[in-house]
């Protein structure tokens, strides 16, 4: 086991202790925040098969967190009011399951993920970085625009969504199931990362050409990946709506985009469990620093220009020692 | 639509758009020289608004405002470029973006604690306030027109700037082979310090100007730094020329598009839907435009480089 191993099993324990033992000692509030750190990290691990494994420094992540957001707000909303989604030419009604908000937020991200990713995968570099927040903030001013679900104002969900068998209300439960879902996102990270696909994306993102030498076409592999990342993005979406049970405009801003990339800086590109680190710091400052100062953004800014440009590994970069070389 | 109206909104269309290429061009001119992209050039813009708000309700004077927004942008440009910037020249794009998003975080919240989350005003001197009649009975605000005389005798003075001064010949130098200008004596430091000073001052300067139409306040400058993107990616990284073009083709489409789209709709929906529709389109339509452009010429109207 290399220490990087060992960390990530400490880090996925952890996530699960405490809010264990939060609930013990009754502070639901703890919870909450574990919460939090699970949908977030999620939403990292999308973003993290695009930036870590494919190079593809996207900075309109929001777009799918947004678009996850609003599929469970314009479903739940519609099944609150009893109101159907659409009658011609097909009968569709909002739905108050999560099985079914968690699948449309995928397709519907997924889909928005395929015409973003093979417009801005024309470009590369400096341009792609433009480009795809150029996207994310297009749906973000069509969403303050579009007045049928809240304009600016977002749509509020009065109840949680419901999941079978289990009580959405109480969270642990809920704590859970976004915990279940980040490990399985983990999971299919990790063995994207060592299938063919993964080497191959992996190989593309070091030398175009040699990938191309033997016949693999980098921009298949590239908007692959960007669909798969913009999809688990997008579920995150589709949970942390679910969590404030509210989504608004917010979610497509530019800064999203930044706050889930700050994930997986602090706690290490391309590392699997780095936007678990991460989310997790990050929410820890937010509850710290917050708490001493309305504006601990500037020490945020500070602790990311610090590990930026001195810890470039990040928390598990700094603890775990270099990259295991395995290319 | 009045033919009047619309001449109008084309006014106000070359307004945004000529402030969008203040933006824009510093932040091509760094792109271009230094390969670097910044996104942090919204932070300038909004110290240059804050500058010019703080000194105009302090000596009541505009033009000492406008001043102080260079000023001020100049020298926070020139101070986070010794600072931070610097180290990034030779890092990757994903360093480079977190690095600035950073000095956004400081910078926003740093505005915040001096001056407080409330917004400032910055009102237009008498001297400009108030329409002027053009030829053809327009009422039209004589600020307005300012800015955009103003706008292009800067576009004016910054293309003979890089094509006949001998800082301008360095910066093309600098972007077409930066270690060659090294080789031949010129100090690269010092010339990147200047040049990324030189963008923050047009940033500020921005900022300021439109201080005086919109309220002060802190991020304000991240939307059009997001535009000055879509300007450059239309026009193409490092092209001033570009940066010209695109912004007004931007400044342009988003201002007509606002009023025409919601027109154009309602001649076959009902007024309600046809505003929301029309509204909800046209807050997209630049992008759109980006993607067009984009398809056509993935480089940009004039880029010549990745």
């Amino acid at each position: 086991m290399t220490r990087e191993t060992i960390l990530n099993a400490a880090l996925g324990l952890g996530l699960l202790a405490f809010p264990l033992w939060a609930y013990f000692a009754d502070e639901p509030f703890m919870i909450t925040l574990a919460t939090r750190v699970a949908i977030l990290a999620l939403a990292g691990v999308g973003l993290n098969i695009a930036l870590g494994l494919g190079g593809l420094v996207s900075l309109g992540h929001a777009a799918f967190f947004g678009i996850g957001g609003y599929a469970m707000g314009i479903l739940a909303s519609h099944a609150q009011s009893y109101s159907p989604l659409m009658e011609t030419p097909f009968l569709i009604e909002g739905t108050k399951s999560m099985p079914v908000i968690w699948l449309t937020a995928i397709v519907a991200s997924g889909l928005a993920a395929l015409v973003i990713g093979a417009l801005s995968l024309r470009t590369s570099g400096v341009y792609f970085i433009m480009i795809t927040l150029a996207f994310g903030q297009m749906l973000f001013y069509f969403a303050i625009s579009w007045p049928a679900y809240g304009g600016e104002d977002g749509l509020s969900i009065y109840v949680r969504n419901s999941f079978p068998g289990l009580n959405t209300l109480d969270p642990i439960q809920f704590f859970l199931i976004a915990y279940v879902l980040l490990m399985a996102a983990l999971r299919f990270s990790a063995r994207l990362a060592g299938s063919p696909f993964g080497l191959a994306l992996n190989a593309a993102r070091q030398t175009a050409e040699r990938v191309e030498t033997v016949g693999i076409v980098p921009y298949r592999l590239r908007l692959t990946a960007f669909v798969l990342s913009g999809m688990i993005t997008g579920l995150a979406g589709a949970l942390f709506a679910d969590l404030n049970r509210f989504v608004s405009p917010t979610m497509f801003s530019w800064q999203t985009s930044g706050e889930i990339m700050i994930f997986i800086i602090l706690g290490g590109t391309a590392r699997l469990f780095g936007p678990v680190a991460g989310a997790a710091l990050f929410i820890t400052l937010e509850h710290v620093l917050g708490g001493l100062s309305e504006f601990w953004h500037i020490y945020l800014g500070l602790l990311l220009l610090v590990v930026v440009l001195y810890a470039r590994g990040g928390i598990i970069g700094t603890l775990a020692g270099q990259e295991v070389k395995h290319d | 639509m009045s033919l009047l109206l619309l001449i109008e909104q084309i006014l106000n269309g070359l307004q945004f758009g000529v402030m969008l290429f203040l933006t824009a061009a510093g932040l091509t001119l760094v792109f271009g020289v230094m390969g670097l992209i910044n996104l942090a050039h919204g932070s300038l813009f909004m110290i240059g608004a804050f500058a010019a708000a703080a000194t105009a309700a302090a000596t009541g004077s505009f033009l000492l405002a406008l001043a102080a927004s260079l000023a001020a942008a100049a020298a926070a440009g020139a101070l986070v470029e010794v600072l931070v910037i610097r180290r990034l020249y030779s890092r990757d794009h994903l360093d480079q973006v977190l690095a600035t998003f950073a000095l956004i975080l400081v910078f926003s919240e740093g505005t915040r604690w001096v001056f407080g989350s409330f917004p400032l005003y910055l009102n237009i001197p008498p001297a400009l306030s108030g329409p002027v009649t053009l030829p053809g009975g327009i009422e039209y605000p004589v600020y307005r027109l300012t800015i955009i005389a103003v706008g292009l005798m800067i576009a004016l003075g910054l293309f003979l700037l890089i094509s006949r001064t001998r800082l301008g010949v360095q910066i093309r130098a600098g972007e077409s082979d930066r270690e060659m200008i090294a080789a031949l004596g010129i100090d690269i430091n010092r010339l990147y310090t200047v040049v990324f000073a030189l963008g923050a001052a047009l940033a500020g300067l921005a900022g300021a100007l439109v201080g005086a139409i919109q309220s002060v306040q802190v991020g304000m400058g991240e939307p059009v730094l997001i535009l000055a993107f879509v300007v450059i990616v239309i026009g193409g990284i490092g092209s001033i020329k570009g940066a010209l073009i695109g912004s007004i083709l931007v400044g342009l489409t988003d201002t007509l598009g606002g009023v025409l789209l919601p027109e154009t709709f309602k001649l076959f929906m009902d007024p309600a839907s046809a505003t929301a529709v029309g509204s909800a389109l046209a807050s997209m339509l630049i992008y759109i435009l980006m993607a067009v452009v984009l398809v056509v010429k993935p480089m940009g109207l004039y880029g010549a480089r990745a």
